[in-house]
């Protein structure tokens, strides 16, 4: 597996700078501490973290694929497969719960007409259940890439939904 | 007379002392005494660095931590990576704790494991099978679904059954440390944590079949070997060859005539001495290509030693000798008088051999 | 009106910018250490704080610092844990969203006192909008000669990173954050070696919760002895709260150590009672690994006195009767929650989070949810009770890391004090499992 195919992958000039500048925040041979942050830009460009962008990862940091691969799938937050335009990481841990998360998370799902795990048709929700995401105080919460939404009502999720879906 | 070995430290386990050097651990002073009393290793590795650690079946306590600070440490401790101090008393077998974690690993490693034993090809040289028999028991409490996996073919030698895998890290720390690239590793986390290459690749390397050695239980099998036979009915030879890539220090593997298996050489904690080539270990099959140096010394235990090498027999431990000693036939629970099985007479159930024989 | 330490000026408009920070007393702390004290002074002062570790460990901050092993051209790391994940906990993602300077200031400070020229911040990746406010904190405090080069003419250099998790529980734990900033998988390593010897790259390195940190510019501003004249004992200071459940007020609170228990539930300073119509049943003082209570046991000790927020009463009867004050996630549940239901949910939560390394930790977490879980849902036997109670037995003190004994404890605790509960989930699966069904036995409702 050593061919030096061209990546197929390429991060835009803003984001490859952005590489330059993460990687210049370790010492000397520690550029292998990039590794989450790079993954994350990867991410934002990318909309998931594919094999071919973590291939192009482990080659911008001098690393074997299998050192991408291993720490992409410990982490939760990197999506191993295609997803929709908004993922709703919804929480489901306890002190969530105790305030009617789960009521509200089944509207929520009922309303896209999907289940934990799975994209709209239309290619616009993924659902994925997550757990504490450290807002306890103001739940039930999810999060849309870097937005949290807290105090969920069924009403307050219609509402997202529909601010989302124009 | 002191000054001769000042730098020695003393360490008591299970109340008896040996000395051993600084930066010694506390497992590998309990093999310098000897089998009985030396902590099952399901993860530690001796000649692969940072093994260990893992599968938490070689927790000791330690009664007095040191000469100087005799306080016991608070927890039990992973003997594969505790370093002795001088004065330390530990309790491996002789401390009921100890066991009750043990028994308590053994059920925790059993627990997705698919007990295959019948059809695979690690039967009886398996170190779970071995730390299941001494320290597990013959009924599970587990009645939720197993984990499995798929089989999966890492290249043409080696098949990988994910299902039998107790994560001990071992494959992972030999790709890393005796091959120039490493292709596979864990993926995912916890207890779907599963060896893989992620997108399927062959792992390609040179020294890429020692996985299958070091590999504790089934886990990783040889394909140019696979189904082939039962481990007890073949006849290990040691044997050597002038090798370009590997020391081409092996053990061959007889049915008959047959080669049918060759591995690395293993010393009696069944670790790897010298780790070999592909060439030598799969395509190397033919009594020619070797000079044979002599029948693979094998504890008398083994089931592969049955019936053979009596010359060759190493004395059987105090272990064994105990386990001969306190044999008890397993309790079966299932309800036989509906079936026409006539009782057998006791005196059909002979003892084990004693030591003395 | 109590002490407040770290959330003073929290609500003062445009404390999250350099400017109005500075004018509210904010660097003065940083400007104190490094032209009139020594690094030893700092740490001197910090022991005399007696501040203890606020991730949830309690472990004495000075304590920590001094064991810091300062080999020769050997660089020290200072690393900011603010991988906040433990469900109830939300102190730290509010402290760094609202006043991101406070944490900047404490890691210049406590990196100064350790010899640490590059500090990392490591922040889980959701809370990645908190990430963009403290760099952004981080590039106002540099231009002002706060951060860089010969912070304000002293010779000292620092350099701050702000690096994100990706999604994992785990790296809480100090090694498994450290192995993460690397690069790496977040398993955490078998210690010794300890952080202080070997830590980040090998190096000697501190790890410590954003709270802690964010203490040290009080306590050089106003001397470790005052800091320990706050509070009560060996509990010294203040302690930020996160409050949730069913309260009045949700929210992050920061008391002086040893206020009731009562008071801080009913109080309208805090969360302002029980909410309305319902009484208070259980207690998850610490954050959801800390062992759960009845309300009695929470209001009062065995021997009838009021048990205070402090280390010391928060523990007081060990886990027969008492708890942990851990990482102040403070979760009220009233008399319409199933305490089966959220043990199963607390062990569902450990399960996903438990690496997968060690055997007991990977396989036994997953046993209690499956068994929980079917508990749950109207499949448990009686037998499975003594059965979880043994499964966490063996998985606590034998694993690498505590998360072993985060996941062990919440269940034995749930059964030590709800055993009827989960009795009658399973006597009576019909009823326990309608919708919104809920045990009402013979419970200590307050």
């Amino acid at each position: 597996m050593t061919t030096e195919s061209k990546p197929t992958i390429q991060f835009t000039p803003e984001r490859l700078a952005k590489v330059q500048e993460i990687i210049a925040r370790y010492p000397e041979g520690k550029q292998k501490s990039a590794l989450l942050p790079l993954l994350h830009l990867l991410q934002e460009q990318e909309g998931w973290t594919s094999p071919e962008g973590m291939d192009y990862v482990a080659s911008l940091l001098n690393i074997e694929p299998i050192e991408v691969y291993e720490v992409a799938s410990f982490y939760t937050m990197y999506h191993l497969q295609p997803v929709g335009k908004h993922v709703i990481e919804y929480c489901r841990t306890g002190p969530c719960c105790l305030m009617g998360g789960e009521e509200v998370y089944a509207h929520l799902k009922q309303r896209l007409g999907i289940d934990t795990g799975q994209t709209t048709v239309d290619g616009q929700f993924t659902l994925k259940e997550v757990e504490c995401l450290a807002a306890c105080g103001m739940g039930p919460v999810f999060q849309i890439r870097e937005k949290y939404y807290m105090h969920l009502t069924n009403e307050r999720v219609d509402e997202i939904i529909d601010e989302l879906s124009k | 007379m002191e000054e001769t070995k000042p730098q020695l430290l003393r360490v008591t386990i299970d109340g008896i002392q040996v000395e051993v050097e600084p930066g010694t651990t506390i497992l590998q002073a309990a093999r310098k005494i000897g089998p009985e009393v030396a902590p099952p290793a399901m993860c530690y590795y001796q000649p692969l660095k940072g093994s260990g650690g893992k599968c938490r079946a070689c927790l000791v306590r330690v009664a007095a931590g040191s000469e100087k600070d005799p306080r016991p440490m608070p927890k039990l401790v992973a003997s594969c990576l505790t370093p002795v101090q001088d004065g330390m008393v530990v309790e491996n077998t002789t401390n009921p704790q100890v066991i009750d974690a043990r028994n308590g690993v053994v059920e925790f490693l059993l627990l997705n494991h698919p007990l295959d034993c019948p059809v695979c090809d690690q039967a009886g040289e398996c170190d779970l099978q071995n730390f299941a028999f001494d320290h597990g028991k013959a009924t599970t409490r587990y009645e939720e679904d197993r984990r499995t996996f798929e089989k999966n073919d890492l290249g043409p030698y080696i098949q990988l059954h994910m299902t039998r895998c107790i994560l001990c890290y071992r494959c992972v720390y030999t790709a890393d440390q005796i091959t120039n690239k490493r292709v596979h590793g864990v993926l995912n986390r916890g207890d779907a944590s599963e060896i893989s290459t992620y997108i399927e690749k062959a792992i390609d390397n040179d020294f890429s079949g020692n996985v299958i050695d070091v590999c504790p239980v089934g886990a990783l099998t040889d394909k140019t070997y696979r189904f082939k036979n039962r481990v007890w009915f073949t006849k290990p030879v040691d044997a050597h060859r002038d090798c370009p890539t590997c020391s081409g220090k092996v053990t061959l593997w007889y049915r008959g005539d047959e080669v049918i298996r060759v591995t690395a050489r293993k010393n009696e904690w069944s670790e790897v001495t010298e780790f070999i080539c592909n060439t030598c270990r799969f395509e190397t099959k033919k009594t020619s290509d070797w000079t044979i140096e002599g029948p693979t010394k094998v504890s008398r235990a083994s089931v592969i030693s049955a019936n053979k090498y009596r010359a060759d027999a190493i004395k059987p431990s105090f272990g064994q000798r105990l386990a001969a000693a306190e044999y008890k036939p397993i309790h079966d629970e299932r309800d036989t008088t509906q079936l026409s099985i006539q009782q057998l007479p006791p005196e059909r159930f002979a003892k084990l051999p004693s030591a003395e024989s | 009106m109590a002490t407040k330490i770290l959330t003073e000026h929290i609500n003062v408009p445009g404390i999250e910018t350099f400017d109005v920070y500075r004018k509210q007393g904010g660097y003065t702390a940083v400007e104190k250490a490094l032209k009139t004290m020594t690094p030893e002074a700092v740490v001197e002062e910090v022991k005399k704080a007696g501040v203890r570790g606020r991730g949830g460990a309690g472990f004495p901050m000075g304590m920590k610092w001094s064991f810091l092993a300062k080999p020769e051209g050997v660089p020290r790391y200072l690393v900011c844990n603010a991988d906040e994940s433990e469900p109830g906990t939300f102190k730290d993602h509010y402290l760094m969203k609202n006043i991101p300077h406070l944490l900047i200031e404490g890691m210049i400070i406590s990196s100064f006192a350790l010899g640490a020229n590059k500090s990392f911040i490591y922040v889980r990746g959701e809370l990645m909008y908190v990430i963009h406010i403290l760099e952004k904190a981080i590039a106002e405090a540099k231009a002002k000669g706060f951060l860089g080069k010969n912070i304000l003419g002293s010779g000292y250099d620092l350099e701050l990173v702000v690096q994100p998790g990706g999604g994992a529980y785990i790296c809480g734990e100090e090694t498994a954050l450290l192995e993460s900033l690397e690069g790496k998988r977040g398993n955490p390593r078998n210690k010794p070696p300890f952080p202080a010897v070997k830590g980040l790259y090998q190096c000697p390195t501190v790890v410590n919760n954003v709270e802690s940190i964010a203490t040290t510019a009080w306590i050089v501003n106003n001397g470790g002895d005052a800091y320990a004249g706050i509070g009560i004992g060996r509990s010294t200071g203040t302690k930020l709260i996160s409050a949730s459940g069913h309260i009045n007020k949700p929210g992050v609170y920061e008391i002086e150590l040893g206020v009731p228990v009562e008071d801080f539930i009913y109080a309208d300073e805090w969360c302002g009672g029980i909410r309305p119509g319902h009484k208070f049943k259980a207690l998850v003082a610490g954050g959801s690994s800390v062992p759960i209570l009845p309300a009695n046991l929470a209001l009062t000790l065995a021997n009838g006195e009021k048990r205070l927020m402090s280390y010391e009463s928060l523990s007081d009867g060990g886990f027969a009767t008492g708890t942990m004050l851990g990482s102040g996630g403070f979760i009220v549940f009233d008399e319409t929650s199933c305490i089966v239901r959220n043990t199963w949910n607390f062990s569902r939560f450990y399960h996903h989070e438990s690496c997968g390394q060690c055997s007991p930790c990977r396989e036994g977490t997953g046993w209690m949810e499956k068994v929980l879980h079917r508990i749950e849902h109207g499949h448990g036997h009686q037998h499975d009770i003594d059965l979880l109670v043994d499964v966490a037995k063996k998985i606590e003190g034998n694993t690498i890391c505590p998360l072993g004994d985060a996941a062990a404890w919440p269940v034995a605790s749930a059964i030590r004090h709800f055993r009827d509960e989960f009795m009658w989930h399973i006597t009576n699966p019909q009823e326990a499992t309608q919708p919104g069904a809920v045990y009402r036995g013979d419970l200590a409702l307050v």
